[in-house]
């Protein structure tokens, strides 16, 4: 696609026009896609490569397609999630991470936001799906009751016009319509107290405003877990809470997931909190995965520049650094990506190679890929499109 | 360093500060009650150092911040600057003393004017103190946008048009082109990713160096205050429970609170198992705050006497200060 820019990065209301026009045929037919009836189960049903794993990301594409061009929010990403394990996505803002985990809830801003490509494996009770042919109707069964979501900010996505037990009350009463409204009520008293808030009968009937920031996300969390969900997506569970109350929350979240043995995919920017949660990370960069691997490998052994710049800009108590190492330049504008690797512009540790393709995954050991031709010298597993 | 001696260059000196903010109720809406965001709180800070201030939101960090530079009036107590009482000052003095103490604030993207040019934001005061001639102000500018790591040609974009961190380098441009010598520091990173978070701390380190700066930083991220800060103060409900040069109070945390607080802190390390203390419950309403010691409620070292008696501040060692009764008497225990 050819794009006539100016010197600042304008472009002109004509060619926006007709960015816009290709980008409603676009959309226009993916969405015909998505709305046809009775699609076939077939479809939609496929294997796990290993059954082991709950979730399966298999080179998974989305795309914004806005008026001023296509931004690749998820270029290629591919990882798993074990069941039973916690795997911890970092990364800065923009790279990516929440849309990875909207594309598994099929919650992505539509129309301009589409899976474009690739697939997402779920093992959930009705068999194998791939979520990114999955119609809307089966999906709205599986959002709550397989795969939870718990939010960023408890005060935006609790409704501040209803009781906080009448909130949790509709999740569960939605996926179990057998259930009196009693029955409902006593379980969701029984989820307040799990989530350890002390006064459940007067917290039930209190408005999300009554409430402090850490009760808000218990609260959250206890809707979140109310239907013993087989996948937790927590995004950003404690960036808004205090030191103290993330120490709570964060213990509270291991604890259940232990009691329900569910899975954890935890987004987050705090590395002390990957640290300490993760079995698994993720290292995301504009839209791509460049570093996974079990927590050791990855805090012990980062191989990707980008890993090991993020690792050292953070300063870490009781070790004293006169400067904080800082990654020069900025992440690069999402709409026109280089096509060679994402992070050559900013890596000190570039090579005369890194010039070429973007980079293919490099494995260091079963877990630990990378995406750096400095590690090149490992064994050369698979090679990425493009 | 620390020592408060005599001697030692004193920039700024918080004598017993009270902030209550009135709550209005009842029949003609008289105050019924007061929240007490500051409660006797008292600290100084040496020219050229920074002193970090950590504490859970709501405990009134930020109060004591603006107090401080007389953005809100005080209940009472005092505040020295350059051994000038702020809160004293007719308004023309007042005035002519604002460019020394400048604040850089939190969130970015809402304490830049979306309608001026970012020339203009940082200018404007500029030109209002006549802090240069009218014909060195362009350099001026150009000057301090430089050394803030910003381009000469900015200064004709709108804030919209710049990412969090260079916006968070116009604040503190801003700030700096008045040539202030002491800056309130209203936790600025916190709105920042982790990488640009490193930019902003070395930018203003580096500052420090340069124009012999004092900082007043605030931040509830503690890794970030114990980076930057030489002497550190832990609040808790409009109390300073422990303040100290900054070695004493890491290596040594006296008030269960502090002890608590240090302990959550999560450590890029899987292999460093926490020996973590939870705090029970959260942080009491500040309108309604407990008798006696005020983290009496959730301390796991709590005796009968916290629940009645209010511990003082006192000098445990040369330059720590703590309130808390386990350390009455006797001394270090």
């Amino acid at each position: 696609m050819s794009k006539k820019t100016n010197a600042a990065g304008y472009i002109s209301a004509k060619e926006s026009r007709r960015i816009s026009k290709q980008n409603r045929k676009i959309t226009g037919e993916l969405e015909k896609r998505r709305e046809r009836k009775n699609v076939p189960l077939a479809d939609y049903t496929t294997q796990m490569r290993n059954p082991d794993n709950i979730v399966e990301f298999d080179d998974l594409h989305t795309y914004f397609f806005t008026d001023i061009g296509t931004v690749k929010a998820v270029d290629g990403v591919s990882f798993d999630i074990p069941r039973g394990k916690t795997v911890g996505v970092v990364g800065e803002s923009g790279c990516g991470k929440s849309v990875t985990s909207l594309s598994l809830m099929q919650l992505v801003q539509r129309p301009q936001g589409q899976i474009i490509s690739g697939s997402i494996r779920f093992s959930g009770d009705g068999g194998v799906l791939d979520i990114a042919q999955t119609p809307t109707e089966v999906m709205r069964k599986i959002r709550g009751r397989e795969i939870s979501m718990i939010f960023q900010e408890p005060m935006t996505s609790l409704n501040p016009v209803f009781r906080v037990g009448m909130q949790v009350d509709e999740v569960i009463a939605l996926h179990n319509r057998a259930m009196s409204k009693d029955q409902v009520k006593q379980r969701t008293i029984e989820m307040l107290e799990t989530v350890g808030i002390a006064n459940s009968n007067g917290v039930y009937r209190m408005y999300p405003h009554e409430l402090s920031g850490g009760m808000r996300q218990r609260v959250m969390i206890a809707m979140a877990l109310a239907l013993s969900p087989k996948l937790i997506i927590a995004d950003e569970p404690t960036t808004a809470l205090d030191v103290t109350i993330q120490a709570q929350i964060l213990e509270l979240l291991y604890s259940l997931k232990e009691k329900i043995n569910s899975s954890i995919m935890l987004i987050t920017h705090d590395l002390g909190v990957i640290a300490e949660m993760a079995d698994f990370v993720v290292v995301m960069y504009s839209g791509r995965v460049v570093e996974k691997g079990t927590v050791r490998e990855v805090f012990k052994n980062p191989s990707h520049p980008y890993t090991i710049g993020l690792l050292n800009s953070r300063p870490v108590v009781n070790q004293q650094v006169e400067r904080l190492y800082s990654i020069p330049g900025k992440v690069p504008n999402p709409i026109n990506m280089p096509n060679y690797c994402y992070f050559r512009d900013r890596c000190e540790l570039s090579l005369p190679a890194c010039a070429g393709l973007y980079p293919p995954e490099y494995r260091l050991s079963d877990t630990h890929v990378v995406n750096c031709y400095r590690c090149a010298h490992a064994v050369k597993e698979e090679t990425p499109h493009d | 360093m620390t020592d408060r001696g005599k001697g030692v260059d004193t920039l700024v000196e918080v004598r017993n500060l009270k902030k209550y903010y009135p709550i209005k109720g009842g029949f003609l809406q008289h105050s019924v009650n007061a929240v007490k965001a500051v409660d006797d709180v008292s600290f100084c800070i040496e020219r050229g150092t920074t002193m970090g201030l950590v504490g859970e939101s709501g405990c009134g960090k930020s109060t004591i911040g603006r107090t401080l530079l007389r953005l809100t009036e005080k209940t009472a107590g005092t505040v020295l600057f350059n051994g000038q009482d702020l809160h004293a000052l007719g308004r023309e003095e007042l005035r002519q003393l604002r460019p020394k103490m400048q604040i850089i604030f939190q969130d970015p993207y809402s304490s830049l004017s979306p309608r001026l040019p970012v020339g203009e934001i940082i200018g404007e005061a500029v030109r209002e103190h006549h802090i240069v001639p009218e014909k060195e102000y362009e350099a001026h500018l150009d000057q301090t946008m430089s050394i803030c790591g910003l381009m000469p040609y900015h200064k004709d974009r709108y804030p919209h048009e710049f990412s969090g961190g260079q916006r968070q380098r116009i604040g503190i441009a801003r700030a700096l082109a008045l040539n202030p010598e002491f800056i309130v520091c209203d936790e600025p990173v916190s709105a920042l990713d982790v990488s640009i978070q490193a930019q902003i701390i070395n930018l203003l380190k580096d500052l420090q160096k340069e124009f012999r700066l004092t900082y007043l930083f605030i931040s509830h991220d503690l890794s970030v205050v114990e980076h930057i800060s030489d002497t550190i103060g832990v609040m808790y409900l409009g109390k300073l429970v422990e303040f100290g040069s900054k070695a004493l109070v890491f290596n040594r945390p006296l008030h269960p609170y502090t002890v608590a607080l240090f302990s959550a802190i999560p450590v890029p390390d899987p292999d460093v198992k926490m020996n973590r203390i939870i705090l029970e419950g959260s942080i009491p309403s500040p309108a309604n705050p407990p008798n006696g010691c005020k983290f009496h409620t959730r301390c796991n070292r709590c005796m009968e006497r916290c629940k009645i008696e209010e511990p003082s501040q006192r000098e445990i060692e040369p330059g720590h200060f703590v309130a808390c009764h386990l350390y009455d008497g006797e001394g270090l225990p």
